[in-house]
């Protein structure tokens, strides 16, 4: 990616982003949110940071791999042991990276 | 300095411990995928939210398609919505032009500290305050943050995977968004669908599984809800 489209694309980014921050604040006393689209928004965080991990984890080269050569499928799972007892983004980043490099270093090719 | 600023910057302290490390390490992600200091810094100001952003560095370091980037960030961010509208009642006096630099200012975090204060006090024009105090100094810590990660950034070596920091930390963010069964099934749903459709051309199978995982979880708490209840 070139240096112009970069910056284009933060902007697109931005713009948006600063609109779902704005919009109901602004809206307030002329439209409420409906509460359809409450019970939606309820769902994003989980189901869209799921979709980033998942694959992430089972398709490290671009294909599927459940095998224990997969180290970061291996790493990512003792990862979500981390998180799920913590919710500490900074400890599941430090234990899943390390295994990470244990793994490589003690098995890797 | 008007004492309930100074109050909601005192508030955002203890959550600093969180905000501190996490832009930091989005400041390393950005350089780690070929971002310019610059640039590094540009976005941070501009975005100004950490979860989209980390999702972008990872799928630039796949090199997915501009529209893929910027579809999943807006998604990621559609959460901003609901904090706006729980906010406003509490800005409704203010002018579009006052609005707006609080609505940019507006954090996971700087949402959570200022709503669980204006729950304890009744005052009407302490709540701007406390709330403009808060999302400032989180605003601030955020971006000195990403500063010392963007320099941090550059002696990092791509040989350390550091790509896979992208994947552990929505891990974590992921677990505190489970709240019940429902939001289980839109994560179990988002994230299988995710690697079924992992083949799709142009990374569209991303967005597809964000939002059949969405509605996932809707229909599971449609299900679990009486209909005569639900509302």
């Amino acid at each position: 990616m070139n240096a112009s489209s970069t910056w284009l694309l933060f902007l697109v980014i931005g713009m948006g982003t600063f609109i779902l921050r704005y919009l109901f604040i602004y809206l307030f006393g002329k439209i409420e949110m409906p509460n359809w689209l409450r019970r939606v928004l309820r769902f994003v965080p989980a189901a869209a940071l799921a979709a980033l991990v998942f694959p992430a984890l089972t398709h490290p080269t671009g294909h599927l791999d459940f095998s224990l050569n997969n180290f970061r499928l291996l790493a990512g799972l003792s990862g979500a042991i981390v998180a799920w007892k913590t919710r500490n983004v900074l400890l599941t980043i430090l234990v899943g990276l390390m295994l990470l490099w244990i793994l490589n270093a003690a098995f890797g090719v | 300095m008007n004492k309930d600023f100074l109050a909601g910057a005192r508030g955002a302290l203890p959550i600093l411990i969180g905000v501190i490390p996490f832009a930091t390490i989005t400041g390393v992600a950005a350089v780690s995928v070929g971002l310019t200091f610059f640039e590094t810094m540009g976005m941070s100001v501009i975005v100004f939210a950490g979860a989209s952003q980390l999702a972008v560095f990872q799928l630039m370091s796949v090199g997915s398609p501009w529209i893929i980037m910027v579809l999943t960030a807006w998604v990621i961010n559609l959460r901003f919505t609901m904090y706006s509208a729980a906010l406003a009642p509490y800005l409704q006096k203010l002018s579009a032009w006052q609005k707006a630099p609080l609505a940019y200012m507006l954090s996971d975090q700087a949402f959570g500290i200022s709503l669980s204060h204006f729950t304890v006090t009744k005052e009407e024009v302490s709540h701007r305050w406390y709330y403009f105090g808060t999302a400032l100094t989180i605003w601030i810590a955020w971006q000195i943050s990403a500063v010392i990660g963007a320099l941090l950034g550059a002696l990092v070596p791509a040989s350390w995977g550091f790509d896979f920091a992208f994947p552990l930390s929505f891990m974590a963010l992921m677990f505190a968004a489970l709240r019940d069964r429902p939001t289980v099934v839109a994560a179990l749903a988002g994230g299988i669908i995710a690697v079924l459709a992992k083949g799709l051309p142009y990374n569209t199978g991303l967005v597809l599984a964000i939002f059949l995982g969405i509605s996932a979880g809707y229909l599971a708490e449609s299900l679990k809800t009486p209909q005569g209840a639900a509302q």
